[in-house]
């Protein structure tokens, strides 16, 4: 069943592992105290671990081999069971309609500890949606998302400091900050080729950090703003964990009108010219689309989405340090899109949910996430580059009509 | 005067360090055209490796240059590696996927390694043995020129020249110019192409290692982030001479360093990151092929 041949390459890889950790896994030196520590068990664990995921994904590969054999032979290949479910309406909208429900009621049945893990998660589906906009359609990768995300932050944090403004005032106002930083930023490197973009909104995203770290009399430097306010609702005080919950559905909503929005703008004109982008922009120049214009669209629309996410996130913590935005923070919202399926709604959300709440009910892995992290990307790339609910283009589909049918029509 | 020499040569040391790095992307990217992220990790993972090396040694009582020939070779061993094996798991499959897909797997494991060395080791900033010692011949200028800056450039100097050697006048270095030229040509006249790749990054691994040795041992402390920034850092610098090409790189580098160099030193050093990426910026908005590149055209 198995061949003997494979076992003795996994044989190998385990002995190249073993051999590639063994500096780093095995031996523990002190410095200061001079002494050295052998770790041997952990070279067994390497040794081990890779032997047995070598067979694993050799088994994946096989298997996955003799489907795409059998696919050839059926022709017509399978929708998966999840894309069936979204495509008709009659299980779409009651399933939507329930997660809606599930969402509205979830404060009322778990504790307000529940209730603000799940605002953190619902702020990273946002997050996830807005960087979808521009990673997912229009095929631009931003690793400097995190960097608007701190413009709509601090734009609350420091709006309220000095002038006194309340939360529904900066909201708008923190989000439009940051669609015009992303224009501005934008509108010189968009010409640029996708790698070199890459490069340059990671230097962007790293330059705003370190602005804010070291600009004392801007923005107080590492030590950050606090006593931020939290929203308030037509001047009603309210206590704290009412205002958690009030917070949570301020999130809900924003969840739910940022799917309408990118819903609508995926099948409209421009979202059509997005993905025509991401497949061949000189063809889609070819056929009309200016490109820095769409491109630019997707750019600050995505900023948008992050500055709104922003200030509820200042809001919502009451306190913002340069810290926060690292460029960690960008390689987990690019998970979760990339983890979710680029460019597909559901996914991103499932992604999202799966990769910020995980971490949380799985506390005693809380250190090896971020290893988990740039694991999951590696392998989602290499083995299902479409991320767990794929994309469905719009297609016109070729429907066989019954006799009956075609004789009343 | 004596101030301007010191950040002259302190940018010279910076930007043939940083040139080790950018070598390495360069080459990369001239084969594959992809932006290796996980290279910071690979020369970190030197730096790491001869840290380990250096300290077990001495602590067995080795003498001074035999740690530093031994600590070298390890790193270079191990990072070279390193990069083979990251090339074969994260970018081999993707070969043929789209664009955006081999830089996503690069990013990932990018932040694996970087955190497969934080829960192997530590998270704390290591003190690392000084490698390099203080000559008596340098005394009258020490005060503007270390040892461990003529070490470098002197070793930087070295590593690039037998460099380009080997890419002008040896075989795998004529089929690594074939691959990167067009690599569905160089397969037709009988190169293997992923063995020259498996080469590039090896090559490029080892380079970074001995890049990390050197600015360990000049700075005096690693840890596992090391790689992030230098990373980062050295693709601008290849970037800024023209991603592709090996003269480039160095030029590319040694701008960088000196730039750095001089803004810290005149301007404030609490910028420093900011003045590297600004220029980054700036390039890439004036001059996308870089300062010796080519300027590309897509044909359709």
């Amino acid at each position: 069943m198995f061949p003997v041949k494979e076992l003795k390459r996994s044989l190998l890889i385990s002995i190249w592992f073993a051999f590639l950790t063994f500096p780093i896994m095995v031996i523990k030196v002190d410095a200061i105290e001079r002494t050295v520590a052998y770790r041997w068990d952990n070279m067994f664990f390497v040794a081990f671990g890779s032997f047995v995921i070598s067979i694993l994904a050799k088994v994946f590969i096989l298997r996955k081999e003799r489907r795409a054999g059998l696919k050839k032979v059926k022709k017509e290949i399978a929708e998966p069971f999840v894309q069936r479910i979204l495509r008709e309406p009659r299980f779409l909208y009651p399933l939507s309609l329930a997660v809606l429900v599930f969402a509205l009621v979830f404060p009322s049945i778990f504790s307000t500890y529940q209730t603000n893990i799940m605002t953190t998660a619902l702020m990273y589906v946002v997050l996830g949606l807005g960087l979808n906009i521009v990673v997912g359609v229009a095929g631009l990768l931003d690793l400097g998302y995190v960097a608007f995300y701190a413009v709509g932050a601090y734009s609350y944090a420091l709006l309220n400091l000095h002038f006194d403004m309340g939360f529904w005032a900066v909201l708008p106002i923190g989000g439009l900050f940051a669609a015009f930083l992303g224009v501005l930023l934008g509108f010189p490197v968009l010409r640029l080729r996708g790698d070199y973009l890459a490069i340059v909104t990671l230097g962007f995203g790293e330059i705003i950090r370190l602005v804010l770290e070291n600009w004392n009399a801007f923005s107080q430097g590492p030590s950050g703003i606090a006593n931020i306010p939290r929203p308030g609702f037509f001047g009603m005080q309210m206590s704290f964990e009412s205002g958690i919950t009030y917070i949570y559905y301020i999130v809900v909503a924003l969840v739910v009108f940022t799917i309408f929005v990118v819903n609508r703008l995926q099948n409209s004109r421009l979202g059509r010219a997005w993905l025509a982008l991401r497949e061949d922009e000189i063809a889609c120049q070819a056929m009309g689309i200016d490109k820095t214009k769409t491109k630019l669209i997707a750019f600050s629309l995505g900023a948008f989405w992050a500055g709104l996410v922003g200030v509820i996130f200042a809001a919502k913590t009451t306190f913002v340090n340069p810290a926060s935005f690292t460029f960690l923070e960008s390689a987990i919202i690019l998970s979760i899109v990339v983890l979710g399926g680029m460019g597909s709604i559901v996914g991103v959300i499932c992604g999202a949910l799966i990769l910020i709440l995980m971490p949380e009910y799985l506390r005693a892995l809380s250190e090896y996430r971020m290893l988990a992290f740039g694991g999951i990307l590696v392998v989602m790339m290499v083995f299902k580059p479409d991320g767990i609910i794929s994309n469905v283009r719009r297609s016109y589909r070729f429907k066989k009509q019954s006799p009956k049918q075609v004789n009343e029509s | 005067m004596d101030y301007f020499i010191e950040l002259f040569f302190g940018g010279l040391t910076r930007g043939s360090i940083y040139a080790l790095i950018a070598l390495g992307y360069t080459m990369v990217y001239g084969i594959i055209g992809l932006i290796n992220f996980a290279h910071g990790e690979i020369y970190m993972i030197g730096a790491f490796t001869s840290f380990i090396v250096a300290t077990v040694l001495s602590i067995y009582g080795f003498p001074l240059l035999a740690i530093v020939v031994i600590a070298g070779l390890a790193a270079a061993v191990w990072s070279s590696a390193y990069g083979f094996t990251v090339e074969k798991l994260a970018y081999r499959p993707l070969r043929k996927a789209p664009r955006l897909a081999p830089l996503i797997s690069a990013i990932g494991m990018s932040i694996f390694l970087q955190n497969y060395v934080l829960l192997a080791q530590t998270s704390d900033f290591l003190p690392f043995p000084e490698l390099i010692p203080e000559f008596a011949f340098m005394e009258p200028v020490a005060h503007v020129v270390g040892s461990s800056d003529l070490v470098i450039l002197i070793t930087t100097t070295l590593v690039m020249v037998s460099l380009t050697c080997l890419i002008k006048f040896t075989k795998i270095g004529k089929a690594m110019r074939a691959t990167a030229q067009d690599k569905t040509m160089a397969v037709l006249v009988g190169i293997n192409v992923d063995r020259v790749i498996s080469a590039t990054f090896i090559i490029g691994s080892a380079l970074a290692a001995i890049g990390g040795l050197l600015i360990a041992s000049h700075i005096g402390q690693i840890n596992f982030y090391i790689g992030f920034i230098a990373g980062i850092k050295a693709f601008t610098a290849a970037v800024l001479g023209g991603i592709g090409s090996i003269p480039g790189a160095v030029l590319g580098s040694l701008v960088l360093g000196l730039t750095e160099s001089f803004a810290t030193g005149y301007v404030s050093s609490d910028y420093e990151d900011v003045f590297a990426f600004s220029l980054l910026v700036l390039i890439l908005i004036f001059k996308p092929s870089g300062l010796l590149g080519k300027a590309e055209t897509k044909k359709v």
